[in-house]
Formats: C-alpha cells, sequence, structure tokens
C-alpha cells in the first residue's frame, strides 16, 4: 500500500516531466500543420530541419561554443581552483565567493553585465567570439566547483614525494596531481557543455547577430510554434537518451565488475 | 602547488570579466548619458515596482511548489535500490537537456487557443482553458522548467546521508517519521537550501517565459527591453539589474543563514 | 557457552544463526548466547561476520534462518527502536546538527521524558563520561576521544538492558586506547549493563573482556575467558590470532609425545582418533633456554631484542623460525638448547579434514593410448596421465599434493579460491583455500591477505588420479 502510493508519486511526477515532450514528439510526425489534431503521418518534419540552413547552422555555433567553451574553462576553472585551494582565511572567502559569482548571480545580470563590457571594447562587433568569452565566464565556477572537492581528497604528500622523487614542480603536477583531480575536470567539462548547449539568456545578450540554438529557435517562436521545432525536440531527445543508455550501461557494468572483485 | 604564479591568469581573467562588468553596471546605474552622477535612473525602479512584485510573487510560489513537489519526491527515490535511484536520477535529469526554449515551446503548444489541451477539453465537453497567457501559465512553465533543479540538490545530500546516522537514531527510538524529522530533514536541509536558491534565483529573474505563456511581461523582459529593443537605455537597465541583483544576493545570504556548510553542492 | 546454558541470568541467545549477502554466506550457524550483566567480546579478522551479528541484534539487518532471543521474547522481527538494545557505532555516527548535549538526549526526547529529568540524567551521564562543561559544544569540535564518549554517553543514558559496541576504539590513537579500554570497562562495572563488544583487537579483547568469542569466515572457533583462549587455544587459528606463538606442524604416534622440528618433545595431550599429523603450539615466554644439548633440540640465535621486560629473540632450529621471550639473553650465533615444560605443548587437531586436496571427479575424455584423462575441476579442464585405465565417464578421487598448488593474483591462475586462512609455520605459511568444488591446502613461504580471493595453478604431473567407488563422498 505504502510502496504503491510512493511508486504512484513518483509516476505522477515524471508524468509532468516527460508528457509535454512526448506530446511534441508525437506530434512531430503530424503531417497537419498548425498542429492541433494528428492528421497524419510524416517524416517531412525532420527532413525540414536540414534543408534550413539558418537552423543547421545554429546548431553547428552551439556545439562549437559548448566543446571550446568547455576546455577552456578546465583551464581556467583548475587554475581557480588550485588558487582557492591554496588560500586561506577570509582572502580565500572573497576568492572563492567572487569566482563563483557569474554562478550565484542572475543569468540575466551576467548577460547584460558581458554585454556592457563587450559593447565598450567591440563596439557593435558582437558576435562568435563574444559568446564564447561569455560562456567560459559562466562555465569555469562549475569546474572549479567540481575539482575543488577532489583537490581537497587529495593527499597533499602525494606531490611532495614527486617533488621528494626529483620531479619539479610542473612535472610533478602533470605526473601527480593532474591524474588525481583528473575526474573532477572532467565532471566539470560534462556540465559545462551541457549548460552551454542549455544556454539562452547569455548567448542572447552577447550575440548580437550571432545564432546559436536557442536563439534561433526563440527568434522563430516569436511566429509560434513550428513544426520543426517539434522534430528538433524528437531528434534532441534521441540523442540524449541514446548517450544516457551507453553512459549507464557502462557504469553499471562498471559497478558490477568491482562488486565480483570484492568477494 | 604552493607558487602563486600559475594563478595569476586566472586572477586576471577574473578580474577583467567577472569585476569590470560588475563594475559597469555599478557606474552605469548612477550615471546618465553625459557621465555625470544621477540617481535619475532608480526612479523607473520604483515605476516598475508592481513588475518586481509579480516577478517575486511568481518565483516566491514557483519554489514553494517545486520544493513541495520535490522534497517527498526525492524521499522516496532514496529509499530505493542503488540501481534504481541511478536510473529515476537520470530520468529527472533528462528533461534538463532538452533546449530551454523548446521545453517553453512545448508548452505553448499544449495551452495556446486551439492548442492540444483545448483540443482535449473540447472531446471531453467542456470550454477552451483559461490558463494561457496567466500568472497560472507561467507557473506551469518556471516549476516545469526548474523542478530538477530542486530535486536534484535534496536528492543528493539526503543520499549522502551516512546510514548509520539513520540507524543511530532508530537504535535510540525513533519509528520512520521520527527519523525523517529529526534526522533526515535536518541534515538535508543544505540540500533544500541549495534547491531553493536554484530555483528561486532563474524564476525571479527569467525571461521569455513570461511573454510566452504570460503574455506579459516579467522583470527580466523589462531589463531585456532596456538593451534590446526600439528603447534602449543601458543606464535605467542597469539600475534596474542592481536592485535585482541586491535583492536576490540578500535572499541568499538570508538562506546561507539557516546553513553551515560552506560550499554550493554541485549538480 | 555454545551449548549449555539454560539458566535464567541468560540475557540473550542467538540460535542457528545464518545470514548471506548476494549468495555470500557471511554467518554460518552461530549458536551463542550472553549472560546477563557479562562483558563478551566478538573478536575475529575484519570480514569473519562479527559486525553482521550486532547487527543482527541491534536489529539493522534481519537474520535468513534462526532466532535472535532477548530475554524470553523472539525479536527477530522487533524494529531497532523497539528493542531494549543500544549501539554504539564503529564511526560514532553522532548527529552533526545536534551539540553535545543534544546528541545524548536523543534518546530521552523521543521517549517524551519531562525537560528537567531529561537535564539530570544527561548530565549525570556526561559527568560519568568525563565530559562536564561540554553540553553546548558542537560535536564536530571534538576530539576522538571526546565524541567516543559522547556515543557511549547517548547510548547508555537509555539505561538499555544489553550495549552493542563496534569497534569503537578502532579510530583512536594508541594511548587513548588503552586509556579508553579501562574506562570501558569501569563504565560498565558501574552502569551494570552487559556489554558485546566487537574489536579485532586481540589485546582490547585480553583486556577487556569476561569471555572472550574468537570467530573466524562467519563461524565461532572458540569460546572462554581471556585465560582459556590465550593458554588453551581450541586451534592453529585461535592461537596465531590471540597472542604471539610458535605454531609447528607434529607427528603424533602415541599419546603423550609429539615430534616436531626433527625431535620428539613430551606433553600432556593424547594422540587425536582419526590421524597423526597435528599442529603444536608453543607461546614463546614458555620457551627455557638451555645449555646447547640439553633441551629438546638445539638451535642458532638469529636475533636478539630488547623489549625492556624481556629480550626477544628469533632461533633457527633447522630452518624453521621460532621466537623467544626471555629474561635470559642470548649471544647472537650462539648454540642454545631449548626446554619446554610439557604442560606448556599445547596440541591441536589440524584445521582441515583428512579428505582436503582430493576432490572425486568424473572422467570427461579418455586417451588411453597416451594415458591421458581429461578432467573437469573448479571449472576449468586438466589433462592428467596415468599408468591406470579409465574410460570416459568413469569417477575418479583426484588427489593434489600440496606442493603441486601454486598460488598466484586472482586472475592469474587457472582458477579463482578464497583465502580462508594463513598461518606461519616457522618456516612457511600454510594456507587454506575455499574453491566451489572443495577445500585446498598449499604451503608458501610468502605472504597473502586472508580474506580475500587469489589465483591458483595446478602441476597436473603431482596429482595422483585412482578409481574410486561412486558411494563415496567428496570432501565438503
Amino acid at each position: 500500500m505504502k510502496k504503491a502510493f510512493s511508486y504512484g508519486y513518483l509516476g505522477l511526477v515524471f508524468l509532468f516531466l516527460y508528457l509535454p515532450i512526448a506530446l511534441m514528439i508525437f506530434f512531430s510526425f503530424n503531417s497537419n500543420t498548425p498542429v492541433t489534431v494528428f492528421e497524419g503521418f510524416t517524416f517531412d518534419n525532420y527532413l525540414e530541419i536540414f534543408d534550413n540552413e539558418e537552423l543547421m547552422e545554429s546548431l553547428w555555433n552551439t556545439l562549437i561554443i559548448a566543446a571550446l567553451s568547455g576546455v577552456i574553462s578546465c583551464v581556467l576553472g583548475t587554475l581557480g581552483a588550485m588558487a582557492v585551494y591554496n588560500m586561506k582565511g577570509w582572502k580565500k572567502k572573497i576568492y572563492s565567493n567572487v569566482s563563483n559569482l557569474p554562478i550565484i548571480n542572475p543569468e540575466i545580470v551576467t548577460g547584460i553585465s558581458l554585454m556592457m563590457l563587450f559593447v565598450f571594447i567591440f563596439g557593435n562587433n558582437l558576435g562568435m567570439l563574444t559568446v564564447l568569452l561569455a560562456h567560459v565566464v559562466f562555465n569555469t565556477p562549475y569546474v572549479l566547483l567540481n575539482v575543488l572537492p577532489r583537490l581537497r581528497k587529495m593527499n597533499v604528500n602525494m606531490y611532495e614525494a614527486a617533488l621528494d622523487l626529483g620531479y619539479r614542480p610542473t612535472q610533478a603536477f602533470f605526473k601527480v596531481v593532474l591524474p588525481e583531480i583528473f575526474p573532477g575536470i572532467f565532471a566539470g567539462f560534462l556540465i559545462a557543455f551541457t549548460y552551454s548547449i542549455d544556454d539562452f539568456v547569455i548567448s542572447y545578450f552577447t550575440g548580437g547577430t550571432f545564432q546559436t540554438l536557442s536563439v534561433y529557435i526563440n527568434n522563430s517562436l516569436k511566429k509560434g510554434v513550428q513544426p520543426w521545432m517539434l522534430a528538433m525536440s524528437g531528434m534532441i531527445f534521441i540523442i540524449v537518451l541514446l548517450i544516457l543508455l551507453v553512459v549507464n550501461i557502462r557504469d553499471a557494468k562498471l559497478e558490477k565488475a568491482k562488486a565480483n572483485k570484492k568477494y | 602547488m604552493r607558487s602563486k604564479k600559475p594563478f595569476y591568469p586566472y586572477t586576471l581573467w577574473m578580474a577583467i570579466f567577472v569585476i569590470v562588468p560588475l563594475a559597469m553596471v555599478l557606474w552605469y546605474s548612477f550615471t546618465d548619458n553625459n557621465n555625470s552622477f544621477t540617481l535619475e535612473n532608480f526612479k523607473y525602479v520604483g515605476d516598475n515596482l508592481s513588475t518586481y512584485l509579480d516577478s517575486l510573487k511568481i518565483a516566491l510560489i514557483s519554489t514553494v511548489v517545486c520544493l513541495v513537489v520535490a522534497y517527498p519526491f526525492s524521499y522516496i527515490m532514496c529509499k530505493c535500490k542503488v540501481s534504481t535511484q541511478r536510473m529515476l536520477n537520470t530520468l529527472v535529469m533528462l528533461p534538463m537537456w532538452m533546449n530551454f526554449i523548446l521545453r517553453i515551446c512545448a508548452w505553448v503548444m499544449i495551452l495556446r487557443p486551439q492548442g492540444i489541451l483545448d483540443n482535449l477539453l473540447g472531446v471531453l465537453g467542456f470550454g477552451n482553458n483559461t490558463i494561457y497567457h496567466s500568472e497560472t501559465a507561467i507557473i506551469i512553465g518556471v516549476v516545469y522548467n526548474f523542478l530538477p533543479f530542486m530535486i536534484l540538490p535534496i536528492y543528493t545530500t539526503m543520499a549522502k546521508i551516512d546510514k548509520s546516522l539513520i540507524e543511530a537514531g532508530e537504535d535510540l527510538g525513533c519509528n520512520g517519521f521520527k527519523v525523517l524529522k529529526k534526522i533526515i530533514f535536518p541534515l538535508s536541509l543544505p540540500g533544500v537550501i541549495t534547491g531553493i536558491t536554484m530555483v528561486f534565483v532563474p524564476a525571479a529573474s527569467t525571461i521569455v517565459i513570461g511573454e510566452r505563456l504570460g503574455g506579459y511581461s516579467l522583470l527580466g523582459d523589462v531589463i531585456d527591453s532596456y538593451y534590446k529593443g526600439p528603447s534602449v537605455d543601458m543606464h535605467i537597465g542597469s539600475a534596474m539589474s542592481l536592485v535585482l541583483m541586491i535583492i536576490i544576493l540578500i535572499s541568499i545570504a538570508v538562506m546561507n543563514h539557516f546553513d553551515n556548510g560552506e560550499d554550493l553542492a554541485v549538480v | 557457552m555454545a551449548d549449555k546454558g539454560s539458566c535464567s541470568d541468560v540475557l540473550l541467545r542467538l540460535t542457528e544463526l545464518c545470514k548471506s549477502y548476494d549468495n555470500e554466506s557471511i554467518l554460518k550457524n552461530v549458536n551463542l548466547y550472553i549472560k546477563d550483566k557479562a562483558f563478551v567480546t566478538l573478536l575475529g579478522p575484519s570480514g569473519c561476520g562479527k559486525t553482521t551479528i550486532l547487527r543482527l541484534i541491534g536489529g539493522f539487518e534481519s537474520p535468513d534462518s534462526g532466532d535472535i532471543i532477548f530475554g524470553d521474547t523472539r525479536i527477530n522481527d522487533v524494529p531497532p527502536h523497539k528493542r531494549e538494545i543500544n549501539t554504539v557505532f564503529q564511526r560514532y555516527a553522532l548527529f552533526p546538527h545536534l551539540n553535545v548535549f543534544e546528541n545524548v538526549a536523543f534518546g530521552l526526547r523521543i521517549k517524551k521524558l519531562p525537560e528537567d529529568e531529561i537535564t539530570q540524567k544527561v548530565k549525570k551521564m556526561l559527568a560519568m563520561v568525563d565530559l562536564k562543561g561540554y553540553e553546548k559544544r558542537p560535536v564536530s569540535k571534538l576530539s576522538g576521544g571526546q565524541q567516543q564518549r559522547v556515543a557511549i554517553a547517548r547510548a547508555l543514558v537509555n539505561m538499555p538492558r544489553l550495549l552493542l559496541l563496534d569497534e569503537p576504539l578502532g579510530a583512536l590513537d594508541l594511548k587513548l586506547r588503552k586509556d579508553m579500554q579501562l574506562e570501558l570497562k569501569n563504565i560498565q562495572k558501574q552502569a551494570n549493563i552487559t556489554f558485546l563488544y566487537v574489536t579485532h583487537d586481540q589485546e582490547e579483547a585480553l583486556t577487556m573482556s569476561d569471555v572472550i568469542v574468537v570467530m573466524k569466515s562467519g563461524t565461532i572457533q572458540q569460546i572462554g575467558t581471556p585465560e582459556d583462549i590465550y593458554n588453551e587455544p581450541a586451534n592453529a587459528f585461535v592461537a596465531d590470532f590471540v597472542g604471539e606463538a610458535n605454531i609447528v606442524d607434529g607427528v603424533m604416534e602415541n599419546d603423550f609425545s609429539v615430534t616436531l622440528c626433527g625431535a620428539e618433545l613430551k606433553c600432556v595431550d593424547k594422540k587425536p582418533s582419526d590421524r597423526n599429523i597435528v599442529d603444536v603450539v608453543v607461546r614463546p615466554e614458555d620457551v627455557e633456554i638451555v645449555p646447547a644439548g640439553e633441551g629438546f633440540v638445539d638451535g642458532v640465535v638469529e636475533s636478539s631484542l630488547f623489549k625492556g621486560v624481556h629480550y626477544e629473540m628469533t632461533v633457527n632450529v633447522g630452518g624453521a623460525i621460532w621466537l623467544i621471550h626471555s629474561t635470559v639473553s642470548a649471544t647472537v650465533g650462539d648454540t642454545i638448547g631449548m626446554r619446554v615444560a610439557p604442560d606448556n605443548v599445547h596440541i591441536m587437531e589440524k584445521m582441515y579434514s583428512s579428505a582436503i586436496n582430493t576432490f572425486v571427479c568424473r572422467i570427461e575424455s579418455a586417451d588411453s593410448e597416451n594415458s591421458l584423462y581429461g578432467i573437469k575441476l573448479e571449472g576449468c579442464s586438466y589433462q592428467f596421465s596415468s599408468p591406470l585405465v579409465f574410460n570416459e565417464g568413469d569417477s575418479v578421487k583426484l588427489s593434489i599434493p600440496a606442493e603441486a598448488i601454486e598460488v598466484v593474483a586472482a586472475d592469474e591462475g587457472d582458477f579463482d579460491a578464497y583465502l580462508d586462512s594463513i598461518i606461519w609455520k616457522a618456516d612457511h605459511y600454510e594456507l587454506i583455500l575455499e574453491g566451489d568444488e572443495g577445500r585446498f591446502l598449499t604451503n608458501k613461504t610468502n605472504d597473502e591477505q586472508a580474506g580475500t580471493d587469489v589465483g591458483l595453478k595446478l602441476n597436473v604431473e603431482k596429482c595422483i588420479i585412482e578409481p574410486c567407488p561412486e558411494s563415496e563422498g567428496e570432501d565438503k
């Protein structure tokens, strides 16, 4: 009884989360536009995506920005994490709070403030570079927050042991520290990458005429729901689902192997 | 690792891209087009008082709804088998990877006149829905978009609670409900606070949701209109952003007062 | 203590208790009873099931079979919060969101006692564990020893009839541990409550307990007073685990006499009924140094360390290294004689049956021309050669001598087996391994970690196959 209630509750929440997505995917196969009633099955909406040059370009922009900003954020975030790790007292507090400002602040504030800076520097030439810089700004704290606990967990003596065994500090960093904190950096990269793909507000303010996927969809949504938007949802959903399935199956396998080893 | 040198690039980066932009917001707020000091910009804040209150009210209601839905959800999740937990966790995150604008698009499709809901109501013999272009529509949109941001931190902190603390509670005479009240709730508070922050902040400053689903401008949309569109005035926009930022930073500070942890829970 | 005990002062009784996780048996038919007001210690290496027993009694797990009887009631299905038992958890499990006072008061508040009674009881308990004045401190700001005492106070303030302690001193440093051992014993006497204490530290067990229960691999090896356990260990495992000991292989042809290290030694035990090989245990302090030729055997002193009250010496007796504690020193390099009084020679039956290393198998393939026979053992196929002739499907007895088994890292041998016990036998380690089809015995000069999986390689040339009647059972 109690169990049934629990599962029922989980089911309701998932219904709320997934019904809109399911409806979009369902109507993405609808041959009748505008979408009201399901008239007939078609793949045309999906084919339309590839014919829409502006859409394809914005998709491409989004992926490049996400990948580049992810990588750059990893370097900056790791440096920042090490800076915070090595500080003490009020200095540390201030430094880490300032580091986190871009994600503590409302997105819109980060967006407009960066827009003002970029307009001040570049005038009206906002574009890919400014969007990239802006994404690095709000992605870096995510990497920092993921690397910092790894640094804290690391045995400091390991780094010192490397120095003791004759490594130069930079060598010791790459040979000993980096492998230890790498899982944190990688997790930070994944978060940065996904936030970057999902971002609308920052790209909207700092992009000028440069369009990421979110910005392009928003501009088109002003004219109402377009059939290709539904197809786009279907495509994103399938891709994400496939990625998650692969990752989960791999994780489950790893865990199983570990459990077997343990006896 | 103790050397300070490698950190200069990061510090420089932070100074240029975090501190300078905020300093510019501050500067623009208190100056006019001739770069002379003025408080005139804040008059517009007063004029938009009702927008501020509207936005904060919607953010508050949405946050409460998210919390009420997410807390029992996380609790039930933690009671499941570890493998089930991982699957549920993935299922909660999946909608977050759908594009933000597309998620709004879904609700426009459902709620708009002659949309899916209207068709359904029509079949059942009811009239058209009155949700579209109302406060309720905005709240639905906000909750839909940000619910996972409430569930995940609460679930993460709850799952991290040492099982032996719960056993200690049972050992000392707590039944299931008392364990929840006296141990799990106080220990999951940091997650609750992170969740509240992660929902309230974006909800209070959201753009697009208000206009697409509610049919009217929320605070974010008003600020937007001072940066893009026909009536650009970065001075007024800055002043409004500054006030929004201060309100939100104060709320976060007040909330963190309930919590002793020093790190943000990371999703 | 395992079989008798129908007297009225028994507080807790475990009968035929079994528990397994993921098909892995953790407890195998555990029988135990605990007398009221006693200090009982479960002693054993990690993974032996001692913590599982505690968790079953505390109510955090339920047994697969068997009964837990507390007083006169079966409490198998009673939830933890309804048991008159409290636990001091391994890492204390103090509530981080409550201060010292509130942690200790936690159980009393649940019982809805009046406020002044709670205050009075908590204060009294904090005074007892030496934490007066710490009421308002957050528990995270306490030292390990202080946290540990809060954990004890929190459990004890409820006046349970039985207090379970799961390695409560494990996280403390040596000095603090010694102090706390005395303090715990005092607290137990003062509170007049039954303690069931779990530890892997033999010294801790010997110091504090009224009764010690030695465990290994989910079974009870011996139950007795600290003196019994130390002086009369039930088997080589107990002797090895509790205190220091010289454990050597011995042969007994007659009663009251054993041959070890090539010499004969008088003892007070009778020859075991089924076979003549035995384990012989001699404690280091029981070996007396005498001039060469006057003891039962001679040896060369290899090292001598001054340890304050005694010298710790190692003596090489024809390759076997003996450990001796003596107040008389001997010079390194000297040849000395060793004498052991008959009642200090402890004879113990081997921990394995005579059927170890023998398996009943079926011939899978027969190549009688080359005298090669395929046999499957532990999921691996082997080709054995034999002068005897067998047919496919014949049942055979496979004997594997200890020297035919090589121990390698897990996954790197022919198959994996669980290392059940490893005991140093003066010049080699004796390993007992658990496979799917039976048990293996082998010797090795390097040590391995007991309680883990290791790989085994068989040298088929050294194995022997003989015909066997179908009726004969295999070693289990």
